[in-house]
């Protein structure tokens, strides 16, 4: 029973929970008790909120039996990334820097997860502050990808996608800067979705990049990640930057692509995404995803998108530009880590000791390169030109998406990797996300989606698909359709 | 910590240099929330309740821009015959600082949303000037700290440092004006003509309480001197903490008079922010800027640009209010006023108080005469700018009410106003509490003035033999045992009818 519990999909687990074949507390602690058994050796989670799961639980299952009308997801449980404030629980965002923090408020992600009665486990492992593609950044410890525990679970939202590949949970959220969700859906095998910039609120998602930050849903099928996508998405006046517009058709997408036909859908091959730095096995599997995308019925051809080259440096200008504003904030006056207060030393002692202190040395390189590039006198040549590269990018997106409906690549260039053997390359680290930034320059939606498995290490590999703004749908209905083609490739054996 | 600092006489400054100036104002709007967040904007609450986690800068958190405030900025731009920008940013300032939550304040940096203005500034003696104005842009306030420990409440040698929170976030308009050369002798007092003219304005458009002493209006005076020999610029200093119209001018002839002495001497003057004392009348040196500060403007990602159509901008030029110079025009035709009747009026900052009163229902002739003798008296005695006394106009308007009613001798109203100044209350309390009544039953009267006749028989024969002047004597006797609540022109009448 239990074992049917943790391997379903969150779509079935409604279907049990609202039908009263299964409890949500049921459902809830087959989970829990699955962490407590799996996370000694995965280490997803940073903070695990039995209590408040449970409760959460006993509410939905009371609402079902007095027959109250619930939410699609009401009484599935999901892991929450540790970058959303939960209010009363810890935040930590990976970072020394906010150890015991208790946030006051929620994120409107969160408020919006409680709303719907989806079940908030607890809050998992990621890189400190959002910075890095391999979760070895917290500062409380790297997540083990349940596939090989020895090898990378992917970052900055390692811990939500392991904690999916280890069967933790049936849903998590993430957020992408430039790849911390794809990066780790396509290494642990879990479907991930970074929504149009703006879809999803971004309000009480601690600010690594503002300008590219965007939270999506995580799951392991396309359905369930849909599904999510439509609980957590919409207009919120508490961010400026929000979209307001109707949220895209993504599960009635999804469950049409579910039907298996693709034909007179275009799809465009990115041709900057391939040769050499790309593993063969991935490339391999690539190949074959496109293989298996025609006979579905699509019509695919390659396109170039010649600024995406330098999409890799434009991004580490503006995100540790945006960041090194960002962080200012971690100073010791009002909240999070104190060092050095002792009487004797200056405020800016204090500040300047607790953020040497609190502080991981990928953030400070970053808060550094950040605050170099928006100096008077290379503003213009470092951020300055980074913004016209990202308007070079959207427009390299705008003309590909006025021949093709879709775009695809693979979501990274190699498997995971093994722990430490990049952690001092930061150049190496860095390329993990070469495939996946462009969408974040653009502010378009992209989404990992499983091809199966690399034939000559035996890891998951992704399978890139991007939209046009607010077309988000339109990835959803191909992922779906190619998820059913693909058929199962199995999973860790944890 | 005493230094002498050299000054140079005034005189002496003026032959040897040209100060040119260059002066920015702060000013708190008063909206009912803050700049980003809904938050209560409100001066003088406990510390740290008027908070939430955007004005708290809590990690997380977003700011969403008070269109009100947007609102209030442009009317601003367009009373001071600025363009208002077709599309413009918010932008990051990064410093750090204990008191501003987030270690960079959300303002403007290249793309204010008002620029290229002018505002005309009348000096004392009539002269115009026409300030040039660089730009007003939007921006957020800091919190506030206050240092304890310490000689001078300033942070060096304070003990400890307490926050309040609850000014961050308070919505600031920023103006700033060009520089402003040439004008001699009179530099200090264009710098307080400016200020007080900006004052004006804003009070007219309703946008700020303009309060100095509470901070909602906050100048900072930008002061270089350039030798007449080279004509060269010079560097400047920026004097903070200048709380008063007349700390303006004292602080820029300050300034004046102590760059002169460094000049001459073959010093060079700092490039710094310095300190306006009050108590002093000079300046003192503040931050250090020991490497030109670089604050990494960039366009802020959290906030959308913000784009005012012509139409909204054109509908906010409608609602624009009679502006104080429009209305010294309209008011100096009205009342038929000379040049100079009209320039004292202004100058003692008593014109506005005059209309209002009159507004509220009094005589010009009336209103005039209470603002510019009795209550210019009174805010003298008290070292108080006119505006600034504890009464309002409508107030005034009330006593002067009372004593055309006959409720009120002269002497009376002026009692019922010195109770308002000591806050006791409204006229009508004051005269409540005070028992400031005229006495007008005449049976009391007359009792009064039958014993005065008799007091002084003498005086009353020379009455009844018809020196009618003689009268004076009784009234003024009788005005004397009634404690002066007596209408003396009705005690005349009785003094009359009781010898005829």
């Amino acid at each position: 029973m239990t074992n049917d519990l943790i391997h379903a999909t969150a779509a079935e687990l409604a279907a049990k929970i609202h039908s009263g074949e299964v409890s949500s507390v049921e459902v809830t602690q087959a989970h829990l008790d699955r962490i407590a058994e799996t996370d000694q050796a995965v280490h997803a989670f940073l903070h695990v909120d039995a209590e408040g799961a449970l409760a959460q639980a006993r509410q939905v299952d009371a609402d079902v039996k007095a027959g109250k009308v619930v939410s699609p997801l009401a009484g599935v449980p999901l892991a929450l990334k540790d970058v959303m404030t939960t209010e009363g629980v810890p935040t930590t965002v990976g970072s020394k820097m906010l150890e015991g923090w208790l946030p006051p408020y929620d994120a409107t992600v969160t408020r919006k997860l409680k709303d719907a009665g989806v079940v908030i486990l607890g809050k998992t492992n990621m890189d400190e502050f959002a910075m890095g593609s391999s979760t070895e950044n917290s500062a409380y410890g790297p997540t083990h990808n349940p596939w090989d525990l020895d090898r990378i679970p992917g970052g900055s939202g390692g811990g939500s996608s392991a904690a999916l590949a280890a069967l933790q949970a049936p849903l998590a959220i993430g957020t992408d800067t430039g790849g911390s969700i794809r990066q780790p859906g396509a290494v642990t095998g879990t479907v991930g979705v970074k929504p149009t910039y703006g879809g999803v609120s971004r309000y009480g998602l601690v600010a690594f990049s503002s300008s590219l930050d965007q939270a999506g849903p995580c799951a392991r099928t396309v359905l369930d990640a849909a599904l999510l996508h439509e609980v957590i998405a919409g207009y919120d006046e508490m961010d400026s930057t929000s979209i307001n517009e109707p949220v895209p058709p993504v599960v009635a997408a999804a469950r049409e692509g579910l039907n298996g036909d693709l034909t007179g859908v275009r799809i465009g091959v990115v041709t900057q995404f391939s040769g050499e730095g790309y593993q063969p096995g991935v490339l391999r599997s690539f190949q074959a995803a496109v293989s298996q995308l025609k006979e579905l019925g699509a019509e695919i051809a390659d396109v170039s998108c010649p600024s995406f080259d330098y999409a890799l440096p434009a991004y580490y200008l503006i995100a540790p530009s945006e960041c090194s504003s960002n962080l200012a904030r971690f100073d010791a006056m009002r909240y999070g880590l104190r060092v050095g207060d002792d009487g004797t030393r200056s405020t800016e002692e204090v500040m300047s000791l607790t953020r040497e202190a609190g502080f991981g040395p990928e953030v400070k390189r970053r808060i550094m390169i950040g605050t170099y590039a928006l100096s008077s006198g290379y503003y213009d040549a470092y951020y300055g030109s980074a913004q016209k590269v990202r308007t070079l990018i959207t427009q390299d997106f705008q003309k590909a998406f006025a021949t093709f409906d879709v775009l695809i690549s693979p979501t990274t260039p190699t498997t995971a990797f093994k722990i430490g053997e990049r952690a001092n390359d930061p150049m190496a680290m860095y390329k993990a996300d070469l495939c996946t930034i462009p969408a974040n320059l653009a502010g378009t939606p992209a989404m990992s989606v499983p091809s199966g498995l690399s034939d000559e290490d035996g890891l998951p590999v992704g399978l890139q698909i991007m939209a046009p703004a607010l077309q988000d749908h339109r990835m959803y209905r191909v992922a779906a359709a190619y998820e059913a083609a693909r058929g199962a490739f199995g999973g860790p054996s944890l | 910590m005493t230094s002498l600092v050299e000054l140079m006489d005034y005189d002496e400054v003026i032959e040897k240099y040209d100060p040119v100036l260059g002066l920015e104002v702060h000013v708190e709007l008063h909206t009912n929330t803050k700049m980003f967040c809904g938050c209560a904007n409100e001066f003088g609450g406990e510390p740290n309740t008027n908070t939430c986690p955007t004005c708290l800068g809590l990690p997380g958190s977003l700011p969403v821009v008070n269109g009100k405030a947007v609102e209030s900025a442009i009317r601003i731009g367009l009373a001071l015959n600025c363009e208002i920008a077709e599309w413009c940013r918010f932008a990051r300032k990064n410093y750090f600082y204990p008191d501003m939550p987030k270690n960079f304040q959300t303002s403007q940096y290249d793309e204010p949303i008002a620029f290229n203005g002018w505002l005309d500034v009348t000096l004392d003696d009539g002269e115009v000037i026409r300030v040039e104005i660089e730009r007003a842009h939007m921006e957020e306030d800091t919190g506030k700290s206050l240092h304890v420990g310490g000689a001078t409440g300033r942070i060096h040698g304070a003990e400890h440092s307490l926050l309040d929170y609850n000014r961050a976030g308070v919505p600031l308009i920023e103006i700033v004006t060009k520089m402003i050369p040439g004008t001699g002798r009179r530099a200090p007092e264009v710098a307080r003509a400016y200020v007080t003219a900006l004052r004006d304005l804003l009070k007219a458009l309703d946008v700020s309480d303009v309060r100095m002493d509470q901070g909602s209006l906050r100048c900072d005076a930008n002061v270089s001197l350039s030798p007449k020999t080279t004509g060269a610029l010079g560097t400047r200093t920026e004097t903070k903490n200048v709380n008063s119209l007349r700390s303006v001018e004292r602080a820029v002839r300050f300034e004046m008079t102590r760059q002169a002495a460094v000049l001459s001497s073959g010093g060079e003057v700092t490039q710094e922010t310095r300190h306006f004392d009050e108590s002093s009348g000079s300046t003192s040196p503040g931050r250090k800027k020991e490497t030109a500060e670089d604050y990494r403007y960039f366009p802020e990602p959290d906030l959308v640009p913000i784009a005012p159509s012509r139409e909204w901008v054109e509908q906010l030029r409608g609602t624009l209010p009679e502006l104080p110079w429009e209305r010294r025009a309209r008011i100096q035709k009205e009342w038929n006023l000379t040049d100079e009747v009209l320039r004292d009026l202004v100058n003692a900052n008593a014109l506005d108080l005059i209309i209002a009163t009159v507004e509220a229902g009094a005589k010009p002739d009336e209103a005039r005469s209470w603002w510019v003798s009795y209550l210019a008296q009174q805010a003298n005695t008290r070292g108080v700018d006119l505006p600034d006394l504890p009464i309002t106009p409508a107030q005034v308007a009330r006593v002067i009410e009372l004593v055309n009613a006959g409720a009120l001798t002269n002497k009376l109203a002026r009692e019922a106003v010195n109770g308002v100044l000591a806050g006791e209350g409204s006229p009508d309390e004051v005269v409540e509490k005070r028992g400031l009544k005229v006495v007008s039953d005449d049976s009391a009267l007359e009792k009064a003035v039958d014993e005065a006749l008799a007091a002084q028989p003498d005086v009353a024969q020379k009455i009844r033999d018809g020196k009618v002047q003689a009268a004076g004597a009784i009234v003024g006797a009788v005005m004397k045992a009634t404690k002066g609540q007596a209408d003396a022109a009705r005690v005349r009448e009785i003094v009359l009818a009781r010898c005829s």
